[in-house]
């Protein structure tokens, strides 16, 4: 019993220390005092001006843009890469595919960053909304494969053969067949890349010009001049937005794993 | 026929691998060749190797060390004890939450927190401590960086007591076992993988933050990601970074090499 109580402290301690800083910015986002400590009136002003601003507005469209497109693009490729790797017979080959796919996940982000701008200077690509998106693109692709694989790799052949025997094309049986079967891995990889490409800091510093920012860079820079209460406003929007995300996700995952478990059941 | 499908596949993806995987780290190592002038050398290697840049590995290494220490130290019990709890799944997707909440907004939180002004100084001035500097110290680092990485070392851990078959448990209380000593030789062996797996999640990206040390320890910290977004960004040594990018890859491989390895033993 005594146990049991020391464990619920220390888990409430764990929880109290992980939400502190995301509570304490939305408590003072509604402070009228201008700073972090000293709390003294209620205020929605600095939502206000977060709505007022078209600047920032600018960016976060621009960082929108960017999840959404470089999301639905990472997931195609990376559907492409699960099913050219479930494909490939030879051992050693697929093998060494996969490893090249783990490298980019293990990567640091400013090895990836450092890299592709050299990647672009090369190219001698302009930097920008282009290079954001396909450094977002780039990082994204092994995430996906890897949420697809598992997935497909659980289907069993017969059904393949089944809808072959049955007269399906090649193209019936990849979007008839196999894209319906892995479409809960489908949907977690672009949920997965969408995170990513919102969450990603790192890696748009490097190859962003001066011309273009996302909301990670515009926060970095505000945060260097010191406090504003726009950007508590801005992320407690951010975090609420995250928080609907993830329980979309988890909501949408919970179901496609059910339907799915009764297939194998059978 | 098959041959055909596999290769179409195959085309986008590995297009991708060679362009954004083998390709950038291919051009790093090709650019750590050349001095700031352009010239082919193998001077940055010379520098690298000199006591101010391989004090800033070893201290970079060391930040890492203890970063991944104390996540391990924190998550171990958290994730044990989360396993015990009802609606487990739930509490660890709570964990996991404020992980999906961009990083800088995170990092901004702390500077509040922490400042001179912040709730934990009046904290400790209530208490009777006194306030004091707390932001931009080693401390305060750790402390921030063990913040953003522990929800990566409670999952593979989560994960792996998941797995720990209770009979195994049971069987060593039966014997005789105190609670420790079930921990020490049955319950730890037995979850290493899920241990090994979490190091290296938070083992490498420790060495390269490089965001966090800026904002929170004001650069009083340099890492290696720090150095190297320091040559490419500021001081346009884009060799010198490379050099050092290639030791952090070495660094990298090495650490992965060191977790799967052990995986294979065990």
């Amino acid at each position: 019993m005594r146990k049991s109580k020391l464990a619920n402290i220390y888990l409430a301690l764990v929880f109290i220390v992980l939400y502190a800083p995301i509570l304490y910015l939305a408590y003072y986002s509604f402070n009228s005092g201008g700073t972090m400590y000293a709390f003294e009136e209620f205020t929605l002003e600095w939502y206000y001006e977060v709505f007022q601003d078209t600047r920032l507005l600018v960016i976060l469209l621009n960082t929108l843009t960017i999840a959404l497109l470089s999301a639905a693009i990472s997931t195609i490729v990376g559907v492409m890469g699960a099913l050219a790797i479930n494909n490939v017979q030879r051992r050693d080959f697929r093998n060494a595919l996969l490893t090249l796919n783990n490298v980019m996940i293990v990567s640091p982000d400013v090895i990836i960053g450092a890299s592709f701008l050299i990647l672009f200077a090369m190219l001698g690509m302009r930097l920008g909304f282009t290079s954001v998106l396909i450094a977002h693109i780039a990082f994204s692709v092994p995430i996906v494969v890897l949420m697809v694989l598992p997935k497909l790799q659980e289907m069993s052949p017969t059904l393949i053969d089944a809808a072959r025997d049955l007269g399906a094309t090649k193209w019936d049986v990849l979007t008839r067949v196999i894209i319906p079967y892995i479409s809960p891995g489908i949907l977690s990889g672009f949920f997965m890349a969408l995170t990513y490409s919102l969450d990603d800091f790192a890696v748009t510093f490097f190859v962003t010009g001066s011309g273009f920012t996302t909301l990670s860079v515009e926060i970095y820079s505000l945060a260097r001049r010191g406090i504003s209460l726009t950007i508590n406003a801005l992320s407690t929007l951010i975090f609420l937005v995250t928080l609907l995300l993830v329980l979309g996700y988890y909501a949408i995952s919970k179901q496609a794993a059910r339907p799915m478990r009764l297939e194998v059941g059978e | 026929m098959d041959n055909r499908t596999r290769n179409m596949y195959l085309i986008p993806y590995g297009l991708w691998i060679i362009l954004f995987v083998v390709v950038p780290i291919v051009l790093v190592g090709y650019y750590s060749l050349f001095d700031i002038d352009g010239q082919l050398s193998i001077v940055n290697y010379k520098r690298f190797f000199s006591p101010v840049y391989l004090g800033m590995t070893l201290r970079s290494f060391w930040y890492a060390f203890l970063i991944t220490v104390v996540s391990l130290g924190i998550a171990y019990p958290c994730a044990y004890w989360l396993t015990k709890t009802k609606h487990k799944q739930l509490w660890l997707l709570l964990i996991v939450m404020p992980s999906w909440m961009n990083l800088l907004l995170k990092a901004y939180a702390f500077i509040g927190l922490l400042g001179t002004y912040g709730p934990v100084n009046s904290f400790l001035n209530v208490v009777g401590v006194g306030a004091r500097q707390i932001l931009f110290t080693d401390f305060s680092f750790i402390f921030v960086a063990v913040y953003i990485f522990i929800p990566f070392m409670i999952l593979p851990i989560f994960g792996a007591l998941e797995e720990l078959n209770p009979s195994l448990v049971d069987a060593a209380y039966d014997l005789g076992a105190s609670p420790w000593t079930t921990f020490r030789r049955v319950i730890f062996p037995l979850t290493i993988s899920g241990v090994q797996a979490g190091c290296q999640a938070v083992f490498i990206p420790a060495l390269s933050l490089f965001m966090i040390t800026r904002l929170i320890a004001g650069n009083r910290v340099i890492t290696l990601g720090t150095a190297i977004e320091q040559h490419f960004l500021v001081t346009q040594d884009w060799g010198m970074g490379s050099a050092l990018a290639v030791f952090l890859i070495i660094a990298m491989g090495l650490t992965m090499w060191i977790t799967t390895g052990g995986k294979r033993v065990s």
